[in-house]
């Protein structure tokens, strides 16, 4: 693969307190995720998962080691900076999905280019292309409490995809929905890393970390495995699956 | 796989020749299980000598005969629609089977074992989900059976997981190295305690 990585961790290590009491959230963690690419983190509850997705969100800082996107080591920008490359590049789907309930779906959807000085009318045309692509345009103009579960879902997506969001991170990003909505909010990620930017999935869910390109396994705050490269799924077919 | 229940399956729509009969089956499963002709024309044999089908008349130009379904046959086809599928009481799991070794044998390695399984089962997982994404809502009976090769990958992931935190539930193996019988690596001396004593 031949991508400019668009995140990279160098060797990143975070630990919480010190001494006795210090707890090892990640312990040398390297990672690239490259335009183009979906990336998946799978392991047990306290492996570090989310400590990984934070810091590479630049929502936490390294104790050692080195965090950048698009070739800029985070530690090394202005807050002002550092909150400028998160709302213009990052987009972040959570689980508690943070809709505004006093606005609407493309008010919530177009808020962070507004934030970032974008003139209402261009960021809500933005809003409108990323209400579309996760296919809940006719909802527009509905607030968050007239949706359902799963539309709520892709509101939030699309408000992580508005604009030009070239690396989205993404945590356990189909919560309770049931799994043909879940497997359409994976569909939608996947298609946003095929149109260029990167992705990085946490997922205790093996189903849906098989929609990345490659998935890593932490155990206790160390990378224990990878699966390689993709070959052609065809070649399953040659054998009988 | 009951060759049997499928090829008079096919045949309630109407009928149809061996070639025929193979193609249409393998179009509806995605060649997941591939039949060969021979299969097919020696089971259809059976099938005309057990009363089941009979041939629809004289071969074609091309010296084919296309079987259709006896009364008899479409009884045993709706029979089948009717009953459960049999599961065999214990099927044969190797990977179980060598889960089970690994961890009451000295000098095996059990945590490498989970790990290289499940990235090769997580691998197979998503290039099952690539062919999935390709046939996109075009074709629901294909769909259908990648799905089902989904979840049993997606199952025995689970699995691989609960093995993994039984293994490290048992703590750190270092501990327990010196209590391991001679021979035995460290890596599984923590396993063979709790195997033993568990």
């Amino acid at each position: 693969m031949t991508q400019q990585p668009i995140l990279r961790l160098d060797d990143v290590v975070r630990t919480h307190g010190t001494g006795n009491t210090a707890v090892h959230a990640l312990r040398g963690v390297s990672l690239t995720v490259r335009a183009g690419e979906l990336v998946a983190v799978m392991g047990p509850s306290g492996s570090g998962k989310s400590t990984l997705l934070n810091l590479a969100g630049g929502l936490d800082a390294p104790t050692e080691g080195a965090v950048s996107i698009d070739g800029q080591v985070l530690a090394s920008l202005s807050r002002a900076g550092l909150d400028r490359l998160r709302r213009r590049t990052m987009g972040f789907v959570f689980q508690d999905l943070n809709l505004i309930p006093s606005l609407t779906a493309i008010e919530n959807v177009s808020l962070p280019m507004e934030l970032d000085g974008v003139g209402v009318r261009k960021a809500r045309a933005a809003a409108r292309d990323a209400l579309g692509k996760v296919g809940i345009l006719e909802l527009a103009d509905r607030f968050p409490e007239q949706l359902s579960g799963g539309q709520q879902q892709r509101a939030a997506i699309a408000r992580a995809l508005v604009g030009d969001r070239r690396l989205v991170l993404a945590d356990e990003p189909t919560g309770a929905l049931d799994s043909t909505t879940g497997e359409a909010v994976l569909r939608t990620l996947r298609d946003q890393c095929d149109d260029g930017a990167g992705g990085l999935l946490v997922t205790h869910e093996s189903r849906h970390a098989a929609w990345a390109d490659r998935v890593i396994f932490l155990r206790d705050g160390v990378v224990v495995d990878a699966t390689g490269d993709a070959e052609t799924p065809e070649s399953l077919l040659e054998t009988g699956v | 796989m009951s060759i049997k229940h499928s090829l008079l399956a096919l045949l309630q729509d109407g009928p149809g020749y061996g070639a025929q009969l193979r193609q249409e089956f393998e179009q509806r499963t995605g060649g997941t299980w591939p039949l060969n002709v021979g299969q097919v024309y020696t089971t259809l044999g059976r099938l005309e000598r057990d009363g089941l089908v009979e041939s629809a008349g004289a071969a074609d130009e091309e010296g084919r005969i296309a079987y259709q379904l006896t009364d008899a046959g479409r009884t045993e086809v709706e029979q089948w629609w009717a009953v459960p599928v049999a599961r065999e009481q214990t099927p044969r799991n190797e990977l179980a089977i060598k889960l089970a070794l690994a961890v009451t044998l000295p000098g095996v390695d059990v945590q490498r074992i989970v790990q290289t399984q499940r990235t090769a089962t997580m691998t197979h997982l998503r290039d099952l989900t690539r062919l999935k994404r390709r046939a996109d809502g075009e074709d629901l009976a294909w769909e259908l059976v990648l799905e089902s090769l989904v979840f049993a990958d997606e199952a025995e992931v689970r699995w691989l997981d609960h093995v993994e935190a039984r293994i490290s539930r048992l703590g750190p193996p270092e501990a327990k190295a010196s209590r391991t019988a001679p021979g035995a690596t460290a890596g599984n001396a923590g396993v063979r305690e709790g195997a033993t004593n568990g």
